[in-house]
């Protein structure tokens, strides 16, 4: 057993957060989020240089290291506040060619995508299906050798800048059965895709994606045929253990900065820290954190783990942090006053963020169903 | 006890509604009840039609040309306002410095403003909070030193409200440095078109513009615009505070996010059914509307003590506390009813007007703004720290 991070992780760590501090202020973030892209292609340059893009991909390919590390990366990134379409590419779009692509897919698109020369997204989540994965409405059609594909898919996260979508979508089944979905690569230039892009609350990219007719080859699908859920949960457990360490690093940041804040901001003639209704709730906040970064630690460690356990540690994972981040957030720009109701402080930033990865991939109130529904007893 | 309406409450709240739904403007009312950004002129043309019906300062005496209702009048009128989708009367003249004229101006100062406030004719802004003096009002140190017939006015007011809608705003200002602190300060009434003013937009988090830092240099004030004698400010400043607490709860508002929490959980769906059928969901806007009759039937004994000539004191408090965090409960239950559409952000999408296809369901685009935004509620006014730790002195004698 080992609860802390090996040698080597704690050196991942450390060049993280070295990176971070360069690149993570807010002024450099307003840059990045006013880009046409939205983030920026030279940051993930750097990334792909230092082996983080390949992180939990299977070395065959020229992947490297495990969820731990996903998650060690994604804490130094939740701190830094960074833009980059990290979980979007290589979390989510790289877990579903990594567990579901056959050796031809993986070698075409791995090293790709270890090396920073391709995006991917993932395009599972429909307006109507709330977080359900198994609501999938969109159609794949045999059409001669291949499927042709019809279908809406709502808030692709960074689906604009990819160069290839994950698409769940029904080759069987009826709306919301678990099986008779599977997930196909579809190039994102295809003909019958349209894809309206926005920005979102956070500072990040999402799309609206519009398949009409997308002809694809047997050859895209990833995975099994009709059996694409099971894969689609995995992808997305290990998205969410990678926003509960985001959601770590940034309530760590939020906490720092709310007790220098109230360590030196006066009122009454001293620092308001010296009162005791304010010292509870920032140890509030200082234990929410620490309960957060033990479950998304925990959770990285069970990705390799049978599909239930995995899930339930997921699950898991995502209430606490959904509960310590809505605590966290909502008490930091409490205890600032009116400067953490600014743009100008990064304090409002953090807290978006930190409330949007709430509802990703299922809020609170989802996990926590979905908990007690593998819950044993 | 009897907690219904008397027959003539009954036929005053239907002549409210009837008034709100044949003269408030449509264009008004869907951006009201759609969440989408305000102009001045809604604000300002809504006043101004409930003056016409001389319903327009609702909670002034007639005497100063109000309809001089008793609390539960008022109370009724603010909730047909919110119900029927007008917009919220801004504090700033009506509830602040219109009752504080009232009270300690003198026969030249009524005048003059009374009646400007009346008709529309300015708007004020609330010039209390400086960088140093939050919580800490009392800490001010915006100084005024008289010259003659004039005060010289030097400092940094911010998170001013309105101040880039104002006309004049009215300040506490420190005019006696030597003094203990509350016993320094001095009310003035500062037209926002004075030279030296300079007015700076503060960005809120989610991207609207509605507060402001405003700079004074050398700003030339007249005596005669002082409110109370000299030193006298923290008087004014502490009376307005008791004034506030019971608006500041806005039981209409909740009410009315209620309902339009509701109707959105009834559009939303969950696997195949109204979100509103989901026992969790359904339980947690339960729990808010508990805490909301609760806090309802609190402000109404409260109001009825008033009625009956018993104001209430610093045990108000506890309504600005609660009703606050149900503002905030609301919006985030409205943020979490439309799951990822509560992602998108639109900035062109707040405003009437933008007729491109909405992204998600059309009410979505406001909803995580919103959430965000009303986390101010519990900062300002007195954060509810201050409330509660005006309770526990006050009121529990710790
Ligand atoms: C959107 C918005 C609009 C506003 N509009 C106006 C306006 O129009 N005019 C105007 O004059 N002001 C306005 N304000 C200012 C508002 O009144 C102040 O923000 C408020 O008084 C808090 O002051 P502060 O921001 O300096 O926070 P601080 O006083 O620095 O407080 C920071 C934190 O410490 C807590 N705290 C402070 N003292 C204590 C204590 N003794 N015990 C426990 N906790 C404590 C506070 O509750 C808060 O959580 C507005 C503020 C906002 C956010």
């Amino acid at each position: 057993m080992q609860f802390t991070l090996t040698e080597d992780q704690t050196l991942l760590q450390e060049s993280a957060l070295r990176l971070m501090r360069e690149e993570g202020t807010l002024a450099r973030r307003r840059e990045r989020v006013a880009s046409a892209d939205g983030f920026d292609r030279r940051l993930w340059a750097t990334y792909a240089e230092l082996g983080w893009l390949a992180l939990g991909l299977p070395e065959a390919h020229g992947g490297i290291a495990g969820p731990v590390e996903v998650a060690v990366v994604m804490e130094a990134m939740g701190r830094g506040l960074m833009v980059e379409p990290y979980l979007a590419s290589v979390v989510l779009g790289g877990q579903a060619v990594a567990q579901g692509g056959s050796a031809a897919q993986q070698a075409e698109l791995l090293p790709a995508l270890a090396e920073g020369r391709l995006f991917l997204a993932l395009a599972s989540a429909e307006a109507g299906g709330r977080y359900n994965l198994a609501h999938v409405e969109t159609t794949a059609q045999r059409e001669g050798a291949g499927y042709r594909l019809d279908g809406s898919k709502a808030v692709v996260l960074h689906g604009a800048s990819a160069d290839q979508l994950v698409v769940a979508a029904r080759t069987g089944g009826a709306l919301r059965d678990t099986s008779g979905i599977t997930l196909f690569l579809v190039p994102a230039t295809a003909a019958g895709i349209s894809r309206r892009a926005y920005a979102t609350l956070d500072g990040q990219r999402a799309a609206e994606v519009t398949l009409a007719g997308v002809s694809v080859g047997a050859d895209a699908v990833l995975g099994t045929v009709d059996g694409g859920l099971a894969l689609l949960e995995s992808v997305v457990d290990h998205g969410l253990t990678a926003l509960s360490a985001e959601a770590v690093g940034i309530m760590a940041a939020l906490n720092e900065a709310t007790l220098a804040h109230i360590k030196t901001r006066k009122q009454f003639g001293r620092a308001i820290g010296e009162f005791q209704a304010l010292q509870h709730r920032a140890v509030d906040m200082y234990v929410a954190c620490e309960l957060s970064r033990a479950m998304a630690y925990m959770a990285a460690c069970k990705m390799g783990a049978p599909a239930p356990e995995r899930a339930q540690a997921a699950a898991a994972a995502k209430v606490q942090v959904g509960r310590s981040g809505r605590l966290v957030g909502q008490e930091a720009v409490q205890l600032h006053g009116g400067m953490g109701m600014t743009d100008e402080l990064i304090v409002g930033h953090y807290f978006k963020r930190l409330t949007m990865i709430d509802t990703l991939f299922g809020d609170t109130d989802h996990h926590l169903a979905r908990y007690a529904q593998g819950m044993t007893g | 006890m009897d907690l219904d309406l008397s027959d003539a409450e009954r036929a005053f709240q239907a002549e409210l509604r009837a008034f709100v739904r044949e003269h408030l403007p449509a264009a008004t009312r869907r951006k009201v009840l759609g969440g989408l950004t305000l102009e001045k002129a809604d604000y300002v043309g809504w006043q101004q039609i409930l003056h016409r019906r001389g319903w327009f300062p609702f909670n002034w005496p007639t005497e100063h040309g109000g309809p001089g209702w008793d609390p539960i009048q008022r109370f009724l009128f603010e909730e047909e306002m919110e119900m029927g989708g007008a917009p919220r009367l801004a504090p700033f003249g009506i509830r602040m410095v219109g009752p504080v004229i009232m009270e300690f101006g003198t026969p030249e100062q009524k005048a003059r403003h009374l009646p400007a406030i009346v008709g529309s004719d300015v708007w004020w802004c609330q010039g209390y909070s400086e960088p140093g003096a939050g919580s800490d009002l009392a800490a001010l140190q915006t100084r005024a030193v008289r010259q003659g017939d004039h005060y010289v006015v030097t400092g940094q007011k911010t998170w001013t409200t309105f101040a880039h809608y104002a006309d004049w705003m009215f300040c506490l200002v420190r005019t006696d440095p030597a003094a203990k602190k509350q016993e320094g300060i001095s009310f003035l009434l500062i037209d926002m078109k004075s030279p030296g003013i300079t007015v700076r937009p503060i960005i809120a988090l989610e991207g609207s513009h509605e507060i402001n830092d405003v700079f004074l240099d050398d700003v030339l004030v007249p005596v005669g615009n002082r409110i109370a004698e000299e030193n006298q400010g923290w008087t004014c400043a502490k009376f307005l505070l008791g004034h506030e607490r019971i608006g500041i709860a806005r039981v209409a508002f909740s009410k009315q996010q209620l309902a339009r929490l509701k109707s959105i959980a009834l559009r939303e769906q969950k696997d195949g059914a109204p979100l509103l059928a989901d026992p969790r969901f359904r339980a947690r806007i339960a729990e808010v509307e508990i805490e909301l009759l609760a806090l309802e039937h609190a402000v109404l004994r409260i109001l009825s003590e008033e009625k009956a000539g018993r104001p209430a004191g610093a045990e108000a408090s506890f309504l600005k506390m609660r009703g606050t965090e149900i503002q905030q409960a609301l919006t985030e239950l409205q943020m979490k009813a439309v799951g990822w559409y509560g992602l998108p952000f639109v900035p062109e999408a707040m405003h009437a007007g933008w007729n491109e296809e909405p992204i998600g369901p059309d009410y979505a685009a406001p909803l995580a703004a919103a959430y965000f935004l009303t986390r101010r509620a519990t900062i300002y006014g007195g954060s509810n720290e201050i409330q509660r730790n005006i309770i526990a002195k006050a009121v529990l004698g710790l």
